[in-house]
This record gives structure tokens, sequence and C-alpha cells, in this order.
């Protein structure tokens, strides 16, 4: 359903390029956002606006990604320009409330792109992750931090 | 404008670059550096093509940038997660600071599969049970 209603979106951003005859980055923007609007006005029971909700999530969870990037990465700046090292390496065990392969994949590259964090292994039975972390000075706090930034929002996103 | 532009992505770009460089001399151990460098290194060169796409500002090299910055952050991680998996497999050394290492006894010495509860005892007691019975048998 959800995959339906983007091609119908993406489709109808591309008749609106073809209308328009100009081919650039700005109109196709553009064309997406005005195709977006009206699909949203013209949807009617609860389960054609799910698309709606989630575009927004997504967008969302995009700009919460980033601003967490970019604040770990001035973190490990500061680690890594300063004279004595304040970190608190340790290797954590997290269980795991991803089941499937996709999100399993998902949430491991996620959990590596942030700076401070690296995946080291999923244990075979799917039920723990083993993360390395830079800064574990509470085991608890370490693991709340990733189960409620990247782990809640990507299910809440995927199912 | 655009230069401006320009100039500020390339700067933080190759600032990232340079502060991964540093992180590998500096960090104390292999897990460490690995976790510095890919990380800064896609920042630095995602922020590098960022500024090429405002240099350039057409369609095709855009389009074109985008994929990369794409497949970029895609295959970073997985590098970054088979080398960090090699060395604890050839036991590479923690940092002597680390805190906890609750990897350590969880995977299995001849197989390498990782098992997810912490029994390594108990497994080794059900070995030995089971060589027990053997010899019952016998």
């Amino acid at each position: 359903m959800m995959q339906k209603r983007f091609l119908m979106n993406v489709l109808l951003t591309v008749i609106w390029v073809a209308l328009t005859g100009s081919f650039d980055y700005l109109n196709f923007i553009f064309g997406f956002l005005v195709s977006f609007f009206v699909m949203w006005i013209i949807s009617r029971n609860t389960d054609d606006r799910k698309y709606f909700t989630i575009a927004f999530k997504v967008l969302g969870f995009f700009f919460f990604f980033l601003y967490e990037f970019f604040k770990a990465t001035i973190e490990v700046a500061y680690e890594v320009m300063t004279k004595r090292f304040q970190m608190k390496p340790g290797i954590i065990k997290m269980p795991l409330d991803a089941k499937t392969d996709l999100e399993i994949t998902l949430l491991s590259n996620l959990i590596s792109l942030t700076p401070g964090t690296l995946v080291l292994d999923v244990s075979e039975d799917r039920t723990v992750i083993y993360i390395h972390g830079m800064y574990v000075e509470d085991k608890v706090k370490f693991i709340n931090s990733i189960k409620e930034g990247l782990e809640k929002p990507l299910l809440s996103i995927m199912r | 404008m655009i230069d401006i532009i320009i100039m500020i992505f390339c700067t933080l770009g190759a600032l990232a670059v340079l502060l991964a460089a540093i992180g590998v001399l500096r960090m104390p151990d292999v897990y460490l550096r690995l976790s510095v460098t890919t990380k800064a290194a896609t920042l630095g060169i995602g922020l590098i093509l960022v500024g090429a796409a405002f240099h350039f500002s057409e369609v095709g090299v855009t389009s074109r940038i985008i994929a990369i910055i794409f497949f970029i952050t895609v295959t970073a991680p997985v590098s970054a997660y088979l080398i960090v998996r090699a060395s604890y497999f050839i036991k590479a050394k923690l940092w002597e600071h680390s805190i906890v290492d609750e990897l350590n006894g969880m995977y299995d010495k001849k197989t390498h599969s990782l098992s997810s509860t912490d029994l390594p005892d108990e497994v080794a007691s059900h070995r030995t049970d089971d060589e027990e019975e053997i010899e019952e048998i016998k």
C-alpha cells in the first residue's frame, strides 16, 4: 500500500515536471510537494493516511539523526584534539527489539554511523547486538540513549 | 555568495578528514581508531562533495554526487564492522582504560558463532556431561 502511494506520488511529480517543462531539481521537489499535498487532501480513510504520517516521521528522523551526528562529531573532535583522554570506552551488550533482516541491518548501520559507537557483532540468535562505545560511563544510560534515540524511531517508521 | 558556501563546505570537509587522520595517529587501540576514522571520513567526503555540487550546479553532477554520498554512507559502516570483527578474532587488545568487555568469551572458539547469553561454564559442563554419557554407553 505504501509503495503504491509513493509510486503514485512519483508519477504525479513526473507529470508535473513534463507539464511545466523545466527539468531541474527545484521543479522536481516542488512537483513532489504539490502532488503530495494533493494526495493528502483527497485521501479519505485512515489506511490511506498512513503514508502521510510516515513521510513526516521519516523527514523528522532524518533531521534528528543529522543533529545527533553533528553533536557526536563535535564530541569526538574535542576528544581527538585535547591532550588527555576523557573517554571511557567499552564493549556493551544491547538486547535487540528489531527482528527482521532489514531492521537489524538499518539499525546497525545507523549505530555505526553515529560517531563514538561501533557495532562489533550480532549474536547468532539475533537477540543481542554488541556495541563498542567511546563514552560508557553508565551502562544503562548508554543502552537507553541508543534505544530511545535510534531504535524506537526507526521501528516506528518500519512497522 | 555561492563562493562563500562552497568555501564553508570544503573547509569543514577538509577539517573533518584532518580530524580522522589525527584520530588514526592518536587513538590508543583498533576499535577507537575505527570508530573515529569511519565517521569523520564519511562526513568529510560528504561535505567536500556537497561543495562540489554547489560549484558545478548541474543536474548531472548533482545526481551523481547524491548517489556517491548514498553509497559511501551505506558501505562505510559495513567495512568498519568487518575490520573490527576480524581484529577481535585475532585478539587485538582493548585500551587499558576500557571499562567493560561484554563480548569476552562469547564467541565459540572453533565455529566463531556468537552466543547471546552468558553461559560458557554451563556449556562446558554440558559437554562434560555428554562425554560422561558416552563413556557410560561404552
